[in-house]
Formats: structure tokens, C-alpha cells, sequence
């Protein structure tokens, strides 16, 4: 049996271990590397959002440079590969996939959804979109164009979805707080 | 460098079937014509980076493609959007 | 576009195969191996030690039947592993003595 096929809990001991001895990753940098991570979440790119909605020109800066945009609302974005941001419009519905891997604009929304990783998703994104937009119960009318975004290259990309009805007077809070993981993946759109 | 709007074909080339390689060219879009949308930056090659090896910078694009022109008929009115390198990439 | 082409595993686009299966929308937590494993890799890309081109490339030679049946996180400490002894971080021997194996 190839050593790298020995059990998966073993194999992380002895990796860890290793790089620990060798002076290259030590257990408190992992202990803070996990820290830093957990705490990017959905929420922050719901903020992110949420401004544009209200800010003209926050919305443009976004779709300019989601980077600066981001590091703007306080969002760590250094060392982290460039985030692009793609808006829906009533013609244009955007769908975001990495069909090679799993890129994911991590630095904003954090962890990518276990579906995001599947083959399923990342089969289905760039074929039969619609069908795979369907297993969220989410329609796109027939005469809005789909685009699907395949992340195969140095950016990151998230979707800032049309603020929906009802909204009007809302503050930035209550907008983040409808704002879903899903919305800015594309395969949801915020409702209330 | 391909201006915004420039047509272009991705190359029908395998690679894969010369030897270990890291390609982030999808296989469905070669040998597929699209649309340049836009210049996305200069980033060093993918392909020399994962075998660590000196990587020159290249060009990223991003390119259109319909749905239906790489599925065969199905999938009007939608779109692919793509980052591709220019290496990959040839006047259409 | 259903034609034999020498395509890669993982690249997965459009792959009727894969299209078939509805998607498992459960949110699966991650475990504190995924988030050891993710800090890891996320730790040597910033100290310049593995480049995420090469822990893609490291996933991408695993073989296809393993593949499928390794979880993501695995695949990635697979390909870490992979990697470490290729660029020489440690060798076979140290790898084997850590496992704890002759």
C-alpha cells in the first residue's frame, strides 16, 4: 500500500509532527491559523452587501475592487488572492463554481458549503444550471440570462444579489441579517 | 494582449495526454470559440507554479461562452464566464 | 462535447456521470481534522513552503478510484504529504517512523 493511503488521522499526526520537529509549522500557529479562519463567515459578506444596497458608491467600489471594498468594512484581505464581485441585474442572474477544485472567496464568507465541494455541484453548475438551481427551489425566468462563473484561475468570486422588495427605510442591519450564504453564491436570492 | 470584445478560440490542446501536467483550462471550452470580456491581471502560470518550477507572469482574461455553443444546442440564453490564461488562447 | 478526450478526473464540468446525483445539501460541520488540515496547508502557502498550485497538483495525481472515495480534507493532507516528500521537506523514512510503521 502507497504510505500517503495509510489512515487519514495517522498520516495528519505524523505530517503535523514533522513540520513541527523541522521548526516550519508549529502547533500555536496552527492553533491561531484556525482562529483566523473560523472567524470569516457568511455574515461578513452580508455586510458587504447590505452597504451597497444603501451606498451608490460603496456598490461601485465593490464591483471596481472587491478587495478594497472589503478591507474598507474592515474585512482582512492581505496575502489573500483578489475578490471580484459579479451583481445580478433583472437581465443578468449570476451562479458562481470552481468545476476544477473548490475556489471560493474564503476570505469574506469563510469555509465553503460541503455542496459547493461535490461533484454533483460542480458538474451540474456549468451545464444544466437551472436543473441545479432547482434543488434550492430557486427560478430563473426564461428571459434573464444565467451566467455561470467558473472560478478557474486567480480570483475569487462572489454575487451581490438584487436588494429585494419591500426593503425600503430598512437600516444596513436589518439588509445583512437577510443576506444568505447561498445569496451570494448565486444559487439563492434574498427575499423577505 | 486581446482587447475587450476580441473573439477567440481556446486551443484544442491536451496536455494531459503528454505527461503530468496542472491545467486550469477546462476541458469543455477547448477548441470553443468565445468573447474576451475583459483583462483581469497579470498572475505567474499556474502550470510551472504547481510543480514549482520559475513562473513567468501571464495574462489573465476573462471570456465569454454561450451555453448552447458548448453544450450542443442546449442551454440558450445562458452564459459561461471563464478565466483563462492567453497562452491558451488564439484569435478567433 | 461528449467525445473521448484524455480529460483529467477532477475536471468535473458537465461530466454526465457526476450530473446524475442530486446535491447533499446537509451543512456536514467540519470536523477539527478538516480544520487542522486546512490551517496547515493555509500556514505552508504562507510561509512559502507549498504553493496551493501544488497542493492542486498533488489531488489532481490522485489516482481516480481513490479519489472518489477519499473526503476532501483527506485528499488535501494526501496531497501535503505528497508534496513534503517530493520537495524533499521530509523523507520516507522520517515519513514511515513518524506513522510509527518499520
Amino acid at each position: 500500500m502507497n504510505i500517503l493511503d495509510t489512515d487519514g488521522a495517522r498520516l495528519l499526526d505524523a505530517v503535523r509532527g514533522l513540520l513541527a520537529q523541522k521548526g516550519i509549522v508549529s502547533a500555536a500557529e496552527i492553533a491561531e491559523r484556525i482562529a483566523i479562519t473560523d472567524s470569516a463567515s457568511p455574515g461578513q459578506g452580508a455586510r458587504m452587501v447590505a452597504k451597497a444596497w444603501i451606498d451608490p458608491a460603496y456598490r461601485a467600489s465593490m464591483l471596481e475592487d472587491g478587495s478594497k471594498a472589503a478591507e474598507a468594512l474592515d474585512i482582512p484581505m492581505r496575502g489573500m488572492p483578489p475578490l471580484g464581485v459579479l451583481e445580478n441585474t433583472p437581465e443578468v442572474h449570476n451562479l458562481v463554481v470552481c468545476t476544477l477544485c473548490s475556489c471560493y472567496p474564503r476570505a469574506v464568507l469563510g469555509y465553503p458549503p460541503f455542496w459547493y465541494k461535490s461533484a454533483a455541484y460542480r458538474s451540474k453548475a456549468v451545464r444544466d444550471p437551472r436543473g441545479l438551481l432547482a434543488e434550492w427551489k430557486t427560478t430563473i425566468a426564461a428571459d434573464v440570462k444565467v451566467r455561470v462563473v467558473d472560478s478557474t484561475a486567480d480570483y475569487r468570486w462572489m454575487v451581490l444579489p438584487m436588494r429585494p422588495a419591500g426593503t425600503e427605510g430598512w437600516t444596513e442591519a436589518q439588509l445583512a441579517a437577510i443576506v444568505r450564504e447561498g445569496d451570494m453564491v448565486g444559487v439563492t436570492v434574498p427575499s423577505i | 494582449m486581446f482587447p475587450a470584445g476580441a473573439a477567440v478560440r481556446v486551443k484544442n490542446d491536451w496536455p494531459e495526454a503528454r505527461g503530468p501536467v496542472h491545467i486550469r483550462t477546462p476541458h469543455y471550452v477547448r477548441g470553443q470559440k468565445g468573447t474576451i470580456v475583459r483583462h483581469l491581471g497579470d498572475f505567474p502560470n499556474p502550470e510551472d507554479l504547481a510543480f514549482a518550477r520559475p513562473a513567468a507572469d501571464c495574462r489573465l482574461y476573462h471570456v465569454a461562452f454561450p451555453m448552447e455553443a458548448v453544450w450542443d444546442g442546449n442551454g440558450a440564453p445562458d452564459e459561461l464566464l471563464i478565466e483563462l490564461y492567453g497562452h491558451w488562447l488564439e484569435p478567433a | 462535447m461528449d467525445i473521448e478526450t484524455p480529460r483529467a478526473h477532477h475536471d468535473m464540468g458537465g461530466v454526465p456521470k457526476f450530473m446524475c446525483e442530486p446535491v447533499d445539501l446537509e451543512p456536514h460541520a467540519l470536523t477539527d481534522f478538516d480544520r487542522e488540515v486546512d490551517a496547515i496547508r493555509g500556514l505552508l502557502g504562507a510561509k512559502e513552503v507549498m504553493s496551493v498550485d501544488e497542493l492542486r497538483r498533488g489531488i489532481e495525481a490522485i489516482p481516480e478510484d481513490q479519489y472518489s472515495k477519499l473526503s476532501y480534507y483527506r485528499r488535501w493532507i494526501r496531497s501535503i504529504a505528497d508534496n513534503m516528500l517530493r520537495k524533499g521537506v521530509f523523507t520516507e523514512d522520517e515519513l514511515r517512523a513518524a506513522l510509527g510503521e518499520p
